[in-house]
């Protein structure tokens, strides 16, 4: 326990030293809420476009720190050996990924902290919300979003890693329903969105604040399906050094 | 260590190497560049997995215990291992609390002379700098063996003596050290014992002594125009130019052959810039016994007591004449 507590403070003081972080967890979804609810040029059809936009919002904040966040700086913690360094303490792997794993869910905490009361007071209303099926809802999609993450970090030397992870975020961000409801998407592209973690989290997020889902039920199965396999694949795909 | 073999794809980097490092001695691996120092000692942390043979370390087998060991090891990498942003001295706590050995962080940071860097990160200190801050997460083990990897490469003067005094009380503690270097000097002042791998194989190993056994020489710098084969004659023994100014006779510096040598320079009207007697450097061992030495020494004459002279490949002559 002393030494995960130890590691984990390690992994906490890393990310707020880290200034890129901070603007991909918090700067960049705060923007993105804030620009396009005061804009209205979002086809979001009658609805209120805070509606469609904080649910998906806060998708692409967990998105953003256990994909891109926990996958760029594993990525750079491999290139500089100091994964490699730390196997050869009694840390052990599975300590380092609980650390990892607490240090995302403390992020996405704040991010909750910062981003509801902003989505509420540019008058965000979530009728019938479900918090406890939202907050599974994130706990799922953080397992898939941190296995593709680690799988491009266990695979890719730091700076491929870095652009391949900010690339795909605009890629799942784009298709995802995040920002720009699937309707709007060319069937093709729409057809590949269902299948992306990215829309089902948003579309389960959507569904557990009350808005309106596209296909929850399947979404669910979808986000389920990326946080298994994804964590397996990086378990069997991952290169420590 | 017996008869390790490490294989990258078709290539075998490391081909049966053999060896024991023993608690409160310095066991220093040497080689050139390539050798398979750094996989034979990655095999011995646990890192990478031998394709072949049987490695013992502190009776645990670091592939199948590495967790285990790593309690009681410390690992200093040969290059990285700490995150750039990260600071000095909280670097040096987490490793205390990660190994729960007790050392004291202060103390660590006080022992490799780090103590006005607490607070600078990894990305701003000096290649020196940081060989000291990682040497400091390898004592923070409180370790039974240590394996450090070029431990003093492009550290200063300063450092240096501050490293060899941290591995000369490490090994004095009683822990068993493992040093891999390319760097002979540092091999000659801290070894108690050195393996010498070449071509993934070892070549020689022994304490310095040993390795300099039935070795002895009279090395000297004259004048560049001195006529070894006319010394040779005269000393009754072998003599060899082996730099444009410097000389080897390959005999123990006796008193009678020092006269003998001493004379016929004085006879000949040449000087003695330096001359020194004894046991042959480390560095021509090294030379002699691995392929570093091809391509040194720059064409070395080596002349018998008959006057036959011999063309020698650059640096091989000793070679040629002692085998």
């Amino acid at each position: 326990m002393t030494e995960l507590v130890a590691q984990l403070r390690v992994e906490i003081t890393t990310m707020i030293r880290n200034g890129e972080q901070l603007l991909l967890t918090l700067g960049i979804p705060v923007l993105l809420l804030v620009f396009f609810t005061s804009v209205d040029i979002l086809p979001t059809g009658g609805g209120e476009p805070i509606d469609f936009l904080a649910p998906g919002v806060l998708a692409l904040a967990t998105m953003s720190s256990a994909m891109v966040g926990l996958g760029i700086a594993t990525g750079f913690e491999r290139n500089y050996l100091v994964l490699k360094r730390l196997g050869a303490t009694p840390l052990g792997r599975g300590r380092l990924l609980a650390a990892k794993i607490v240090a995302v869910m403390a992020v996405e905490l704040v991010q909750l902290a910062v981003l509801v009361p902003i989505a509420v007071a540019l008058g965000w209303r979530p009728g019938g919300a479900s918090w406890p099926q939202a907050v599974a809802g994130i706990l799922v999609g953080t397992a898939a979003f941190a296995g593709i993450g680690l799988i491009l970090a266990g695979r890719l030397r730091g700076e491929i890693n870095l652009a391949a992870q900010n690339g795909l975020y605009i890629v799942l961000l784009l298709l995802g329903g995040m920002i720009v409801p699937l309707a709007e998407l060319p069937s093709v592209l729409r057809g590949l969105a269902y299948v992306l973690p990215s829309a089902a989290l948003a579309d389960v997020l959507r569904s557990s604040f009350g808005g309106e889902a596209v296909r929850a039920g399947a979404s669910w199965v979808t986000l389920a399906v990326w946080a298994v396999g994804a964590p397996a694949a990086a378990a069997r795909l991952f290169r420590w050094w | 260590m017996s008869d390790l073999r490490v294989r990258y794809g078709e290539v075998e980097a490391v081909r049966g190497v053999s060896f024991t490092a023993r608690a409160g001695e310095v066991t220093t691996v040497l080689g050139p560049n390539g050798a398979g120092k750094t996989s034979t000692i990655e095999v011995c942390e646990g890192f990478r997995p031998a394709a072949a043979g049987s490695v013992r370390v502190l009776g645990l087998d670091p592939a199948a215990s590495q967790r285990e060991l790593s309690r009681r090891m410390g690992v200093m990498l040969q290059e990285g291992g700490v995150y750039p942003a990260a600071r000095v001295a909280e670097t040096i706590r987490q490793y205390c609390t990660l190994y729960g050995r007790g050392a004291d962080p202060a103390v660590l940071l006080a022992a490799v002379g780090l103590e006005a860097l607490a607070n600078r990160t990894w990305k701003r200190l000096s290649g020196g700098e940081k060989q000291r801050l990682s040497l400091a997460l390898a004592l923070a083990a409180r370790p039974d063996v240590a394996f450090l990897d070029e431990p003093t490469s492009g550290v200063d003067l300063n450092g240096r003596d501050a490293i060899r005094s941290i591995v000369a009380g490490l090994a004095a503690e009683g822990c068993a050290v493992v040093l891999a270097t390319h760097e002979l000097a540092e091999a000659e002042r801290l070894a108690h014992r050195v393996v010498i791998i070449d071509g993934g194989q070892v070549v020689a190993d022994g304490s310095l002594a040993e390795l300099r056994r039935g070795h002895d020489e009279i090395r000297f710098r004259s004048s560049p125009d001195l006529d070894v084969r006319a010394l040779g004659r005269a000393t009754g023994m072998q003599a060899s130019r082996v730099g444009p100014d410097e000389y080897v006779i390959d005999a123990p510096p006796m008193p009678r052959l020092m006269a003998q040598l001493t004379g016929w320079l004085a006879d000949n009207g040449h000087p003695i810039d330096e001359i020194r007697g004894g046991g042959e450097r480390l560095e021509d061992v090294f030379r002699r016994l691995t392929r570093a030495g091809a391509g040194a020494g720059g064409g070395a004459e080596a002349v018998t007591p008959s006057g036959a002279a011999a063309e020698a490949e650059p640096g091989s002559s000793r070679r040629r004449r002692r085998r």
